[in-house]
């Protein structure tokens, strides 16, 4: 696989070199005919910025979900509970891309952009149009998708925290939330790391619903109410429009090259610490 | 006042705290659950009638029409990547519980950082080759890379339902004569059977919902396909184009397949999970 799309990206590679990785010009078809310029800036740039706000929406969500399925869930719960965040990991993702499209985008335009705008207009980060497709709604979409994935990795690990450990701190007085602060979150911690590595893997390969919503534009700005693109987003919307241009075709497959080494290396960290985890707790494996 | 009352109040804050942001955490999860669902079935509802299961698409713009094609590709691609995956799955999992090691190790970690691995980069792999090699886009390129996605889920899986069969069971085998790989075939994944189907079912789910791996093999087609080597459609390519296309009807269409396709995926869901906590009751709580 790596063998097949490095041989497809190499053209790319020769005629750009390093300014592939720095230039943020993305011009496939000069209008005065002339060989094509291609940089992946503003694409690793969307890419960085989404999957970043979809991590600082979705942890703490993910945290909140697995420590009420793992510690606060009645018993008769936690079955039903397990299986409604199973389902929204089921959702197909261009299920989420036409609802993020006909709906979420919608709402954002109309009640969440404004208020952010009112609110924090003054920082750069919330200026410029607010018409719902962009980087903001991209990066809700991409917490929705990832919060059950993270949330399951997450129990995991804190359900693999030694019964002892808790029924030490609950004998020495500690109420519910102290017990996980001081004695579940610290031992599971590399865990959760590990899952959020994992969800990260997860949200930079999205692919679907973030072409949906996030305009499309080949574009760095600050705002992130204007539309942009990502890795993924430029390759299946660009995929194609390439016939005959050999160049524009290897740059999307270097785009992909990249892609799958930064996913493989995150799911690679991610895996090879939970593993070395669950052998620590003295746990076969985690499905 | 006091001052250990004041820090009893303190603690018994926190702990309250605690719990009801936790709780809320896992209640906003569902919210995009619930809009999703009910987005769908009000939306998608009434665009089921007679013609839609019966009909092809119409052209870009066009009126009425339905999704029949549509249907007939996803089930074909389907179809063909269960043909070519699952018994590759299922014997790649059956060599890693069967000859456990260091190579099985690694092999295992690698199945389960390519399931990590964006879909759309499977894509780009499959078209550079098989696409370019064949000359055109076909159903038959993107039934493989539907089947490469699911190798390693159904290996995986398979691997964790053959480690929970006890190994007397595998030692009967072997006492009765039989070779070790007759023991595996006939009584192993007997044995472990539920927990097989199960991994398959829910891969099959998974892949019935991908869009971005067909982008660039099955390309998308308006028409009944006539062999494996036309263009196909698929219902995700379909809520994908149709989704994205600024007409009324076209949006009605991929709203219905949106249905379909949230029945079809979530049902198999459903049913999987459901017929696996039934065989729970009553023996271990794990889920």
């Amino acid at each position: 696989m790596l063998y097949e799309i490095s041989k497809g990206s190499l053209a790319s590679i020769k005629a750009f070199g390093i300014d592939f990785l720095l230039s943020s010009d993305w011009i496939p078809n000069p209008p005065g005919g002339g060989s094509a310029i291609l940089g992946a800036l503003p694409a690793m740039y969307g890419s960085v910025v989404t999957t970043v706000l979809a991590l600082v929406l979705a942890v703490p969500v993910s945290l909140g979900v697995a420590l009420f399925q793992t510690e606060l869930a009645p018993r008769k719960m936690r079955f039903p509970s397990l299986f409604l965040i199973e389902m929204l990991a089921a959702v197909p993702s261009v299920v989420y891309g036409l609802w993020g499209l006909r709906i979420l985008i919608p709402t954002m335009r109309d009640y969440v952009n404004p208020q952010l705008k009112s609110a924090f207009g003054f920082l750069p980060l919330f200026t410029g149009s607010t018409n719902g497709l962009g980087m903001l709604t991209a990066g809700v979409i991409l917490a929705i998708m990832i919060i059950p994935y993270g949330s399951s990795v997450m129990r995991e690990v804190i359900a693999a925290v030694p019964r002892s450990q808790r029924e030490a701190s609950i004998a020495l007085g500690a109420t519910n939330w102290e017990t996980i602060r001081t004695a579940v979150l610290p031992f599971a911690r590399t865990g959760i790391i590990a899952a959020v590595v994992l969800a990260m893997g997860r949200a930079i390969g999205e692919t679907m619903a973030v072409a949906m919503v996030i305009g499309n534009v080949a574009r760095i700005s600050p705002s992130l109410f204007l539309p942009a693109e990502t890795i993924p987003s430029v390759i299946a919307n660009e995929f194609t429009e390439v016939a005959g241009n050999d160049i524009y075709l290897a740059a999307l497959f270097e785009l992909g090259l990249i892609l799958f080494a930064i996913a493989f290396i995150m799911n690679l960290i991610g895996r090879v610490t939970i593993t070395r985890l669950s052998f620590k707790v003295g746990r076969e494996s985690f499905a | 006042m006091n001052p250990l009352l004041s820090l009893e109040k303190r603690r018994g804050f926190g702990n309250s705290l605690f719990a009801v942001l936790a709780t809320a955490c896992f209640f906003l999860a569902l919210i995009p659950l619930i809009s999703i669902l009910y987005a769908t079935i009000s939306n998608g509802a009434s665009a089921l009638n007679y013609d839609f299961f019966t009909k092809i698409t119409p052209p870009i713009g066009g009126v009425g029409g339905g999704i029949l094609n549509a249907i007939e590709g996803s089930l074909v691609m389907v179809g063909l990547a269960s043909l070519i995956g699952i018994p590759i799955g299922v014997f790649a999992g059956a060599y890693l519980a069967e000859y456990p090691g260091k190579l099985a190790y690694y092999v295992r970690l690698l199945a389960e950082v390519l399931t990590g691995v964006p879909s759309i980069v499977t894509g780009i792999f499959i078209y550079e080759l098989i696409v370019l090699s064949l000359h055109h886009f076909s159903a038959l390129s993107g039934g493989i890379a539907l089947a490469v996605m699911m190798i390693p889920i159904v290996a995986v899986s398979t691997h964790e339902s053959l480690k929970l069969v006890p190994s007397s069971i595998r030692e009967g085998g072997l006492a009765l004569g039989l070779s070790r790989s007759k023991t595996l075939v006939y009584i192993l994944l007997g044995a472990a059977r539920s927990g097989v189907i199960t991994g398959i079912a829910l891969a099959v789910a998974r892949v019935m919902g991908e869009t971005a791996p067909l982008l660039f093999t099955a390309l998308g087609s308006q028409f009944m396909m006539t062999s494996l080597n036309d263009p196909a459609t698929s219902m995700t390519l379909l809520i994908y184009n149709f989704g994205t296309s600024p007409y009324e009807n076209a949006h009605t269409l991929a709203w219905g397949a949106a249905l379909i396709l949230l029945l079809t995926v979530l049902g198999l869901n459903v049913i999987v999970r459901a017929a696996s906590r039934l065989k729970m009751k009553g023996g271990t709580e794990q889920i």
